[in-house]
């Protein structure tokens, strides 16, 4: 039997970057479960006490696949005075923001309104949110930007929430999930990609969500892993309606990106819808440039989970296909699968290339000088 | 272009059965009834239909009928061409589609005869796959008992999209069956649509569903892989039919990253899952989902770190590629070789090394 030996030097002490990195997928928590309701209307405190949130999903208390750690997050990362994993800025900035310099963190929060099946209780929750993002996290630490989320099956609630945070600089992006009621190319989410586009926000699309469809096209698996690494089928489907729809050709200001959902399928994705268009483009008119190019024009990529293949050069060659300047660093704090900034990037990437991949493509996307 | 070299195994043919009605010859008499009394429609799927482009290459239209149902055409088109020594016949009817087990094994029976009566006895080259009635585990199972006395039979064929991930508990019964018979699993492109053809949804169009095989297949992929089904089956062979391979590297780099994060979940799976597609699962080559430059697909050649995984196919009728460019660009004549004659053979039991002349 053959011993492979992984080609990869050992990780430096740093990512090398002295300006700082960005970090474009950071998850806060709520410490409390009622830590939201001073941004709730008081009807909604009985509701969510009595029915609770009434997913796209059976389970009452938790996620319909269990995690592989409480919360899907690191042991190490829970606060000394106690909450969720994510729940404290302190201990964020003393376990992530300043021993890894970040010099910008984008706040992707998960638990919201996404996903809920009551869409006025999705819309309330998800402004509630917004506020929270605001008061406990960007405007306590500069370094911290936020990410708009919206009731996301329904596109007028979700419109009427991006046009009111139009313009405010504690936000950067608006954000959906990739699982949704249908393909993110669909008509009815096209409210919130014209309000986004008209506030010069990016949409990030993070994988996971709940829209009622199983989590492959041929029925619900058995284990966590299987969600896990389905996340990136179900970002690519969506990424496929994405463009076949023609989202980008109706509004080509828009900027994506897909978070946590792995950037290695890219090529091969690109590649096969540039194949099956030339045969089949007669059925998709409204297209007026080739797949891979509205892909190339329109989509950033965060970096976690990090491929990683045996060979550098694999990984290298891959980026190459992409572009150096479409990657966005994160670490996917706090959860377990967590990125360490300086054992990321293997050696052998030029000083340019690791400043963009580590801070110039984020400042530029999000409009940070 | 890369020249094909003589006495290659295609394993991607798709006869077409002309008309539901060109089964009624291999029903008993209450399904015969049924079909003309019920006036039953012919079962073809919206994976493939019948006048969309990638059903079949242009050239290969007959003037009349459906693609690929005429077997004079498939001879002159494919076989004699590419001087193919085995050609693998994965008929495509919308058998897996039908709900009632009943029906589904009426009419997969049928198929199966209708197959060899119609093909197999009419060209020595020609080898063919058992349709079975996933809708049904015994049913399924017995179908394969029935025609694995058939050593013409070479692969069991299952769609990749159906009621649940195949990996699942439910199907190894087949995967026992088929172990024991040698005969590989062919998974193909398709949906019975039971489950909406993409993990987020019903997309719009035609083409969406298409390009989402691929996904379909990487799912399955991870099912088969963390269920067990290669510890329980070590000898099972499984082949992706008409499923793109140029996304396997990053699926497995993606698979592999998270079974170490949390393999405690499915201890069983005891090797790495790279490890497991190097001895259990091939690819059949068309489509060729990658950029016509030489470079690029030997760099995912590379990428693949194998080159044993892939199996020549044309994928006939369907249009995958022009004039005989069957093979892309740049491969060497090593590489030919194994994906032409080597790897199918060492995939497929069943098939005995034959020289023919081109």
């Amino acid at each position: 039997m053959n011993i492979q030996l992984r080609d990869r030097p050992e990780a430096s002490a740093s990512t090398g970057i002295k300006t700082g990195i960005a970090d474009c997928d950071i998850h806060p928590a709520r410490a409390t479960k009622d830590e939201l309701y001073p941004y709730l209307a008081k009807r909604w405190h009985a509701h969510l006490e009595t029915f609770g949130v009434h997913p796209y999903q059976g389970m009452m208390g938790g996620p319909p696949y269990p995690k592989a750690q409480p919360n899907a997050s690191r042991r190490d990362a829970y606060p000394p005075e106690g909450g969720k994993q994510g729940s404290s800025l302190s201990f964020m900035q003393k376990q992530l923001l300043d021993p890894n310099n970040v010099v910008l963190g984008v706040l992707n929060p998960l638990d919201t309104g996404q996903g809920i099946r009551n869409q006025d209780l999705a819309g309330a929750i998800c402004s509630a949110i917004n506020d929270w993002q605001i008061e406990k996290w960007t405007s306590k630490d500069s370094r911290l930007k936020g990410s708009i989320v919206v009731a996301n099956e329904d596109g007028v609630s979700a419109a009427a929430e991006i046009r009111k945070r139009a313009g405010d600089k504690n936000f950067v992006q608006v954000l959906l999930l990739s699982r949704n009621v249908e393909p993110l190319g669909q008509r009815r989410y096209w409210p919130i990609y014209e309000a986004a586009q008209e506030a010069g926000l990016p949409v990030g699309v993070h994988a996971f969500g709940f829209g009622g469809n199983p989590i492959t096209a041929s029925g619900w698996p058995s284990y966590y892993i299987e969600e896990m690494v389905g996340h990136s089928q179900c970002q690519q489907t969506a990424l496929a309606s994405l463009v076949l729809e023609g989202v980008f050709a109706r509004f080509p200001s828009l900027k994506m990106v897909m978070v946590e959902a792995g950037f290695g399928w890219a090529p091969s994705l690109a590649w096969r819808l540039d194949k099956v268009f030339d045969r089949l483009h007669a059925e998709v008119p409204h297209l007026t440039r080739k797949p891979s190019e509205y892909i190339r024009d329109h989509i950033w990529w965060t970096t976690q989970p990090m491929e990683d293949p045996e060979s550098r050069d694999h990984l290298f060659q891959t980026i190459e296909w992409i572009g150096w300047d479409k990657l966005l660093f994160a670490t996917d704090y706090p959860h377990w699968d967590y990125d360490e900034p300086s054992r990321v990037l293997p050696a052998g990437v030029s000083d340019a290339n690791r400043q963009a991949f580590y801070l110039d493509n984020a400042k530029k996307l999000y409009g940070i000088s | 272009m890369t020249s094909p070299i003589a006495g290659g195994v295609d394993c991607d043919l798709h006869p077409a059965v002309p008309h539901l009605t060109s089964l009624l010859p291999y029903m008993n008499d209450y399904w015969r009834d049924q079909v003309t009394t019920r006036g039953m429609t012919d079962l073809i799927s919206q994976s493939y239909p019948l006048n969309s482009p990638i059903s079949s290459r242009p050239d290969w239209r007959p003037a009349q009928g459906k693609p690929g149902s005429d077997i004079a055409d498939m001879q002159r088109q494919a076989l004699d061409t590419f001087g193919t020594a085995y050609g693998i016949c994965n008929p495509l009817y919308g058998v897996q589609m039908v709900f009632s087990e009943d029906m589904a094994d009426a009419f997969c029976r049928a198929l199966n005869d209708w197959l060899v009566k119609e093909w197999l006895d009419k060209d020595d080259r020609l080898r063919g796959s058992i349709v079975i009635p996933v809708q049904s585990i015994a049913k399924a199972v017995a179908e394969i008992e029935r025609c694995a006395a058939d050593k013409r039979f070479v692969q069991v064929l299952m769609l990749v999209m159906g009621d649940m991930p195949l990996g699942k508990r439910h199907y190894w019964p087949i995967y026992a069956a088929a172990e024991r018979h040698g005969l590989p699993i062919g998974i193909h492109a398709g949906s019975a649509y039971h489950n909406p053809p993409t993990s987020v949804g019903w997309g719009s169009y035609h083409i969406e569903d298409y390009v989402a095989q691929a996904q379909a297949f990487q799912t399955q992929l991870t099912s088969l892989i963390v269920e067990g089904v290669f510890a329980r089956h070590p000898n099972l062979k499984m082949v992706m039919l008409e499923s793109g391979f140029t996304w396997l590297p990053p699926f497995l780099w993606r698979l592999h990253k998270f079974w170490r994060g949390v393999r405690m979940e499915t201890p069983w799976v005891d090797r790495a899952p790279l490890e497991i597609v190097r001895s259990n699962i091939r690819f059949s080559l068309q489509p060729v989902d990658a950029p016509p430059e030489p470079d690029t697909l030997n760099r995912l050649f590379d990428h693949m770190q194998s080159d044993e995984l892939i199996l020549f196919s044309t994928d006939y009728p369907h249009w995958q590629f022009d004039g005989d460019d069957v093979l892309p660009k740049g491969l060497s004549p090593d590489l030919v070789r194994k994906i032409m004659i080597d790897n199918p053979l060492a995939t497929y039991g069943r098939l005995k090394v034959r020289e023919t002349t081109p």
